[in-house]
């Protein structure tokens, strides 16, 4: 059809029908060491992903070691056979590559991106690092005195200050209480013995996917796995952690800076857990709430009031229950407006103001019209995979996804809004400039502030 | 690696790139018009990404935020606004590629019938919190813009940073904005490069269709600032809320894609960036005396400098990473990279740029890429040229490079240092004026 060739500027052009999207076959094996082998084709360009997950992450910290995960993975670059960790990222570097570790509380990844060519030795280094690193002490010496520098500089950064403290107040010691770093303490604490003992224990081929995307056969992937992990001897599937009670931390907390321009912000509550049948609705949820540009918190904060760069909410589902967020930074002065303002975005989406039929499908659009945009590259096909892998979910997950968010309804919503969100136990924290705030908190109406100091966690 | 496109300029001077990538059902529209901090004065600086943020306010025939329509159909899409250019984009599903074009030819010929006093004053406040977030806020955050201001004397249009200085955002008045736009925003200085699930001939016409009746505007003077001339080295200090020093030190080189610009950029790698780099192995692996360690090779489209940064761990001092790297430069400078740092330095290059060819859209992507090539060299297909500037480099031209440009004490030096202990700084270093 021949477009015309005026431009009818009273209305906006209406998209088509999006077509549905289908994820690409993953193709499976196992090897007799219980490694599962994953691959999916992807051939518009000559570029392979290799990604080797392992679920075990920071919450499997042993109490008092808190940063172990984190550091044993640190460690397995340190050196492998008879190369040290320089001689390891020269050769990372001739097939144009690099490791990146990624320590989270549920699992640990390792991605290595590279041209097709370079497929098998990038296999094969990442199999010499992650099963046969050396784990020296003087190594294991350097990098944790790296470790407790970032701890320190981390002291300054407020965005870094409240994650750290904000996960301490919603789950006190329990696994998810703190970031993968650890802290001062814990991290004096361990020993390379404990480094030695969690690689033996957790990093395990029982429960690790290696997953491989770019132009190549599953056969091939087989091969390449099969050859080069070899050795890496079974072990038993990853028990979850066990969470204790939850701690009812002080409804507001603020970490003084004295003369910060901004107060940085955490707002929210423990959460749901990955495997929630309303995950679709408070995916949707959020995205009306504050999940996107034209969300109701961030219209607010920064498009009216202009307190912020920018405002968002998160439900961070995780294999237990994790945590609610509202994350935000805002001038000193609108402290207090903008706690205000969040707590009542919160409420307001539970029953005062619930969400109307024209914002969820626009949340919903915005989930599912563009969705094939998220599996353009190897990489994000083989990040899409793991996420199958690290919670249990079936291959259909990715090509249901769509018609799951379409047919989440404005009741859902609502009852999610009001099942998840919790407005009388959300915890406040502020790291700002608590002279400058400290008048206007009262009116908060949420109790006397909870004083703690930056590096106690 | 070459990838296909055609070009067509429009008779309103509107340059359009295309290139077809039928892999994934999406189209990746991305503009970018040639203007950034540098084309601003003293005394008004930040206007040029001030004005980007209302470019998201709403125009003419959809004054509602640009937002909504487009996220409705499913987009992804950014703006941001550098010294030298101003860079626009959606990534739309097939489907949704006619919405982008009304969206964004709406605002490149119909702004500032939207824009209202409320809009210019909120989005001023947004710009202030976001100056504060990213710079004032943070950590070593004040060091990029003192270090422009070191390089760069005050009249030079790299001298002041491009979020702006805090008392001309506060002067900024909504009238300038009517100049800027007629200036600045108009077809003979932009780019559109369409990449994606798109016919070429179909996504001409329909580009045809919705920009073709924008006028052009004035020819825009190119801003070609002679290069600064340091003399000997200047010594600054910030006294921060940092626990640790930092030391970065600045030569003055050469712009984008200038003879030696690739030299630099690698000799940047070598010095200071991964674990591989001569300066990781001896301050932070070897001698432990310092946490981190980076280089780049800043180039503009009007100049370039080389900056070095290290921070120093608890009980070194900033002069004792100063010595090591002058020794690193000076061995560079003396003796060249070994043949394995240069094919290393090749390998890397390569893989960079194919890395980059993987997305059609956003920061980066095929579609930025095409625009970006466009704008500094009128050549949209400079793709494997530029890759051959850096498979061409020789040990040789890279321990040239080095010599001509970093051997010399003609140098901007800040210590970066704890409130209250100006001793950690360089010595003789004077206090930075940046706010």
């Amino acid at each position: 059809m021949k477009a015309p060739m005026t431009v009818d500027r009273s209305r906006l052009p209406v998209p088509g029908k999006t077509p549905p999207f289908h994820f690409p076959a993953i193709e499976r094996s196992t090897l007799s060491s219980g490694l599962r082998v994953w691959s999916v084709r992807h051939t518009s360009i000559p570029v392979a992903t290799v990604m080797l997950l392992v679920r075990r992450g920071s919450a499997d910290d042993p109490p008092g070691k808190e940063g172990l995960a984190a550091i044993t993975a640190d460690m397995l670059d340190e050196g492998t056979g008879a190369l040290s960790s320089i001689e390891i990222h020269e050769k990372l570097a001739r097939i144009g590559a690099q490791l990146d570790s990624d320590i989270g509380p549920d699992a640990t990844l390792f991605t290595i991106t590279v041209l097709s060519r370079f497929l098998q030795p990038a296999v094969s280094l990442l199999a010499d690092i992650v099963v046969r690193p050396t784990l020296r002490e003087e190594d294991f010496a350097r990098v944790r005195q790296l470790r407790l520098h970032r701890l320190m500089q981390l002291k300054d950064m407020p965005g870094a200050v409240a994650d750290r403290a904000f996960m301490r107040l919603l789950y006190g010691q329990q696994p998810y209480g703190h970031t993968p770093l650890g802290n001062e303490a814990s991290l004096t604490a361990i020993t390379v013995d404990d480094v030695r003992a969690f690689h033996a224990a957790n990093v395990r081929p029982g429960d690790a996917t290696l997953v491989v995307t770019g132009d190549c056969l599953h056969a091939e992937v087989e091969a390449l796995a099969a050859s080069f992990f070899d050795g890496w001897t079974a072990g038993t599937g990853t028990p979850l952690p066990v969470v204790g009670e939850l701690p009812t931390p002080p409804r507001l907390n603020v970490i003084p800076r004295s003369g910060a321009p901004q107060s940085e912000l955490r707002i929210g509550h423990v959460g749901v857990a990955r495997n929630t049948p309303d995950y679709h609705a408070l995916v949707a949820a959020n995205m009306v709430l504050g999940g996107q540009f034209v969300s109701r918190i961030n219209l607010n904060l920064r498009e009216e009031k202009g307190f912020t760069y920018g405002a968002r909410t998160s439900f961070d589902f995780r294999r237990l229950p994790g945590p609610f967020s509202l994350q935000v930074s805002v001038q000193t002065a609108a402290t207090v407006e903008a706690i205000h303002e969040s707590m009542h975005e919160i409420a307001a989406i539970r029953d005062a103001r619930p969400v109307s039929v024209d914002e969820l499908s626009l949340g919903v659009a915005a989930l599912t019209r563009g969705y094939a945009r998220n599996f353009e590259t190897a990489e994000q096909l083989a990040r899409a995979a793991t996420q199958l892998a690290l919670y249990d979910l079936p291959d259909n997950y990715f090509d249901e996804f769509v018609l799951r968010v379409e047919a989440v309804t404005v009741d859902d919503v609502t009852r999610v809004a009001q099942q998840y969100l919790s407005p009388d136990r959300i915890t406040t924290l502020i790291v700002g400039d608590y002279s400058a705030v400290s008048r206007g908190l009262l009116t908060l109406k949420l109790g006397v502030p909870s004083m703690l100091a930056a590096d106690t966690f | 690696m070459n990838i296909s496109y055609s070009k067509h300029t429009l008779a309103n001077g509107l340059d359009v790139l295309i290139h077809e990538d039928r892999a994934c059902p999406i189209v990746s529209v991305n503009i970018w018009y040639h203007v950034g901090s540098k084309n601003e004065v003293p005394g008004r600086t930040g206007f040029a990404h001030f004005f980007e943020h209302l470019m998201f306010e709403g125009s003419e025939h959809h004054d509602k935020g640009y937002f909504p329509p487009l996220q409705g159909a499913g987009a992804l899409l950014n703006g941001s606004t550098n010294a030298d250019r101003t860079n626009y984009w959606e990534v739309v599903p097939t489907n949704a590629f006619e919405l982008a074009l009304w969206m964004e030819s709406d605002r490149m010929g119909h702004l500032l019938p939207a824009l209202t006093a409320a809009k210019f004053q909120n989005q001023r406040d947004v710009v202030l919190n976001e100056r504060r977030q990213s710079y004032e806020n943070r950590p070593y955050g004040l060091a990029p813009m003192a270090m422009l201001a070191a390089i760069y004397p005050p009249d030079h249009p790299y001298h002041w940073p491009t979020i702006g200085q805090i008392a001309d955002l506060h002067a900024a008045r909504v009238e300038e904005v009517r100049e800027f736009f007629a200036t600045y925003y108009h077809p003979a200085n932009a780019s559109i490069a369409i990449a994606g699930d798109v016919d070429t001939d179909d996504a001409l016409a329909q580009v045809r269709r919705y920009f073709e009746g924008i006028a052009p505007g004035p020819a825009v003077t190119p801003v070609r600032p002679a290069d600064p001339q340091l003399v000997g080295e200047t010594r600054l200090l910030i006294e921060d809320r940092v626990e640790l020093p930092r030391l970065y030190l600045a030569w003055v080189t050469r712009a984008m894609f200038a003879d030696d610009d690739a030299e630099l950029d690698l000799a940047a790698d070598i010095l200071a960036n991964g674990k591989t780099s001569r300066l990781y192995k001896r301050l932070v692996y070897e001698m432990r005396a310092a946490t981190d360690v980076s280089a780049a090779q800043n180039s503009r489209e009007a100049g370039g400098f080389l900056q070095l940064a290290a921070t120093a761990a608890p009980g070194h001092t900033l002069a004792e990473l100063d010595r090591v790297i002058l020794e690193e430069v000076a061995r560079l400078a003396a003796d060249g990279p070994t043949e394995d740092e240069i094919e290393r330095g090749r390998v890397q290059a390569e893989a960079q740029f194919m890395y980059r060819l993987q997305t059609v859209g956003g920061f980066g992507g095929k579609s930025d890429q095409l625009n970006a090539y466009n704008m500094f060299l009128k050549d949209p297909g400079y793709f494997n040229r530029d890759l051959t500037r850096y498979t061409a480099v020789t040990a040789t031209s890279l321990r040239d490079a080095v010599r001509r440009y970093l051997s010399n004490s003609n140098r901007i030096a800040l210590s970066i240092v704890p409130k209250g202990k100006t001793v950690f700084a360089l010595a003789g270093s004077v206090p930075s004026l940046v706010s």
